[in-house]
């Protein structure tokens, strides 16, 4: 890219849904410490697991998954610190996921992260795809003197290769999962409110991908570090009609700026993408690299978390077409747990589980449709999960023409990440962009 | 001469081993990447499995593929690979296991091309109802898969073959270390390893018969001296036959274990039912699980705890490959176990290669206290 001194400025202001977005989180996380004082349940599980089985039990069940947890006390440093020493004071090894490390001591040291002692949970409902979702609360719930534990394995093979035997090992695990929360909480399922909760998931997911389709406008109308505030609903509880709501809000929203060319870096004029979790600590590199005038438009990490996306009729990526819209019926327990299925082993953060190559096809994808000039990889010693293969990713994309910079660092645990030395690769990175700071 | 040479000599010479059992068979060899794969299907169509494992030298070329978070023994195993050293490969594959050492298979299936290349969907909900079908699905998969490769189609006589083959080895290896319940056993834990190791690396008819000669003369092998302090080694997987003779030249003798080297590979045999693909598939779901499949019920910990007792061990040595996640995730747990359970422990994290002098210095401390030594 060449060097420019003259800079346009685009237009900018704040999102509007903003405040929205941070009450709904911050009632989410309240809720689950009151749900007892209503006579509810609360039930701890991964981002990743089937939030809206456990809807089946009633309104009053209150979920908190961990990731986001993880990464809530990652953003507090003292408190982090805290957590990870305690859990490596257990015997746990500091190389462990940074989030499960968090949480483990937070669990250990009984001290909640928005205040008072850790809320017990009711029961555990996990899935498992990474080597350390099932063994995270397995501890947990040995932590918590024994309390009931639930694990969906989905580890079936990539969305491309999925067959019947793959769909129904999933689907079968769930309808034992249901048969076991009945089992443990003494409730009556409703499968009528199962549906409601896949279908809002289904919703929610999309809509999300459809937001971070309209990234590929230039100004991009969002940027990354704002759109960790934004789709951290995905990972907490996407599955309610509240969140469903926030979306279709903000995708209005979003769409608007689109329309009037409002920027979330007033200054853009390098598009940047990133991979993986970004060091929570430490988000200010983000800013950092606005001063050059480069912005994150996003990552296949943001997008692809929970979005879920398929090919267009015109050959690009957009939201996939939801089974409601195609006319899937979904009437009954087991419609509903078959859907549910088939639609998240589209992720795109599962297709990598299988193979480096097919995450850096869509990095790739990402790359060139949403006309990003340079990446930055965060090989990101805090989560095993999402850093395999990224060695080889680096390596394809390299291939495809794209300016790499990788940076070792932690999203959970700030020991693990230099700061200066970071910042001093990013000013580096910038210079081979053709880049000057701006401020 | 050692009973155990044979199996010396097959560890230390395996890619010689593998290249003349091709050169005089005309088969096919397949490098597999983990103890989940199901070798008696690959027995039953006449392919020799060898075990993908590294060489113990400093990491050298595998810095661009394989993050360095990631555990030394997939970057090893990817090392050879990368250094040419199993060029005679036809084919590789992977049972799906722990995240790292899928990283081995997968740089090793983009820049090492082979005519043959398998990742196996392997279930982690290994405890649920819903695995033995599932899996069972995934068997059939597979053995079409080969059936394309080999160009040949697989009986059940084929696979009875395979059975067969894969459960005398189990049995005969499982009756050598029955022989390591007595007071001073004649063999020792490096002689344990090399007889498994070598067992990953060879034709298993071949094997089985030095098994059979072995079970011939060991009986009436007599060591001398002090019994030694009993030792179990516990962790992830571990081919480093050094550290355990440095461990054994203190006085010490490993009797047991619970390794995918070890035990976890081949304690438990393929029942015979009529259906051949589930009697395989419930074998490998009934297995002692490998820590990333053991859950939510810790199935593990009750084996470790069943050997500890039933060969009279006096501490257990805990390793683990760095960053061996799944491991580590056990270890204070399974250490608080052993500890109720009156069997001291001791902890230890292997690299690439091991630092013997330190290790030593850490193993006869652990040795002085179990054997409750006066230091001065």
């Amino acid at each position: 890219m060449a060097e420019t001194t003259d800079v346009m400025r685009w237009q900018t202001k704040p999102l509007e849904c903003w405040r929205l977005a941070k009450e709904i989180r911050e009632q989410y996380y309240r809720n689950y410490a009151q749900a007892r004082e209503k006579g509810g349940l609360r039930w701890v599980g991964g981002a990743w697991s089937f939030g809206a089985i456990p809807c089946g039990l009633g309104d009053d069940v209150y979920g908190l998954t961990s990731e986001p947890y993880g990464a809530t006390i990652a953003f507090n440093k003292d408190l982090a610190l805290e957590c990870q020493e305690a859990a490596e004071k257990y015997g746990f090894a500091r190389d462990l996921c940074s989030y499960m490390r968090n949480y483990w001591g937070s669990v250990l040291l009984n001290k909640y992260a928005w205040g008072g002692p850790f809320p017990k949970p009711d029961f555990v409902w996990q899935d498992h795809i990474c080597c350390s979702h099932a063994k995270w609360y397995q501890v947990v719930s040995e932590l918590e003197g024994g309390i009931p534990y639930f694990c969906i394995d989905v580890a079936v093979g990539p969305y491309h290769e999925r067959t019947d035997s793959r769909v129904e090992y999933m689907v079968g695990q769930m309808h034992d999962g249901i048969q076991w929360l009945e089992k443990i909480t003494g409730r009556r399922y409703d499968d009528e409110k199962l549906i409601e909760a896949v279908k809002n998931e289904i919703r929610c997911t999309s809509l999300w991908a459809e937001i971070c389709t309209l990234n590929k406008a230039v100004p991009a109308p969002l940027d990354e570090k704002s759109m960790y505030s934004l789709y951290v609903h995905l990972v907490l509880n996407r599955y309610t009609p509240e969140v469903v709501s926030f979306y279709q809000t903000l995708r209005d929203e979003v769409k608007d700026r689109v329309a009037n060319q409002i920027a979330a870096c007033p200054t853009e004029r390098c598009r940047l993408m990133t991979d993986t979790q970004p060091p929570w600590a430490f988000l200010k590199i983000f800013r950092y690299m606005e001063s050059y005038g480069a912005v994150s438009i996003g990552s296949l990490y943001t997008y692809g978390l929970m979005g879920i996306y398929d090919d267009q009729p015109d050959g690009s990526w957009g939201a996939k077409v939801t089974p409601m819209e195609r006319g899937v019926a979904i009437k009954t327990r087991d419609q509903a747990l078959r859907a549910y299925a088939e639609w998240t082993l589209a992720k795109p953060l599962w297709q990598h589980f299988y193979n480096p190559a097919l995450k850096s096809r869509m990095m790739a994808r990402l790359a060139r449709e949403w006309q990003v000039n340079g990446v930055l990889l965060h090989y990101n010693r805090g989560c095993e999960g999402l850093s395999i293969g990224i060695a080889e990713n680096r390596l394809a994309l390299l291939k495809e023409g794209f300016p790499v910079m990788p940076f070792e660092g932690n999203m959970g645990d700030e020991r693990e990440f230099d700061d200066t030395r970071v910042m001093s690769r990013i000013d580096t990175f910038m210079e081979t962009l053709g880049l000057r700071k701006l401020y | 001469m050692s009973p155990f040479q044979k199996f010396q000599e097959w560890h230390q010479n395996r890619h010689q081993y593998a290249q003349e059992w091709k050169a005089r068979t005309g088969g096919k060899v397949l490098g597999y990447f983990c103890t989940y794969v199901p070798e008696e299907i690959l027995y039953a169509a006449d392919v020799l499995p060898v075990r993908i494992l590294g060489s113990h030298e400093p990491e050298d070329v595998t810095e661009p593929h394989i993050f360095a978070m990631f555990c030394p023994f997939c970057r090893d195993c990817l090392a050879q690979g990368l250094k040419g050293r199993f060029d005679y490969l036809d084919g590789i594959m992977i049972s799906q296991s722990c995240l790292h050492i899928r990283q081995a298979f997968w740089s090793w299936q983009l820049h090492i091309p082979t005519s043959f290349s398998y990742y196996l969907p392997m279930p982690h909900h290994v405890q649920s109802p819903r695995a033995q079908d599932y899996l069972r699905g995934e068997l059939a998969q597979f053995k079409g898969a080969v059936e394309g490769w080999t160009g040949r189609t697989l009986t059940d006589a084929d696979l009875d073959r395979g059975m067969e083959i894969m459960n005398t080895n189990r049995r005969l290896m499982k009756q050598v270390y029955e022989l390591r319940k007595a007071p001073n056993p004649p063999l020792v834990g490096a002689d344990a390893m090399e007889m498994v190791l070598s067992s990953q690396m060879t034709d298993k008819r071949e094997h089985n018969q030095e098994l059979a000669a072995l079970l011939e003369k060991l009986p009436q092998q007599k060591r001398d001296g002090d019994p030694p302090v009993r030792l179990m080694i516990i962790g992830s997987e571990d081919d480093d036959v050094a550290f355990i003779k440095m461990a054994e030249s203190l006085g010490a003798v490993f009797v047991s274990d619970d390794h995918c080297t070890g035990t976890r590979y081949f304690w438990n045999e393929a029942l015979p039912q009529e259906d051949r693909l589930m009697a395989i598939a419930q074998r490998y779901l009934d297995r002692t699980p490998c820590p990333t499949k053991d859950w939510p019920e810790r199935r593990r910990f009750q084996q470790i705890l069943r050997l500890a007792k039933e060969y009279g061990v006096q501490g257990a040595l805990l390793i683990q490959q760095k960053f061996c996640d799944p491991h580590e995730s056990d270890i204070p747990q399974l250490a608080r176990l052993l500890k109720e359970n009156g069997i001291p422990s001791y902890f230890l994290e292997f690299d690439m290669t091991v630092p013997l002098g330190p290790f030593r210095t850490r193993v006869e401390a652990f040795l002085e206290t179990l054997r409750e030594e006066d230091l001065f």
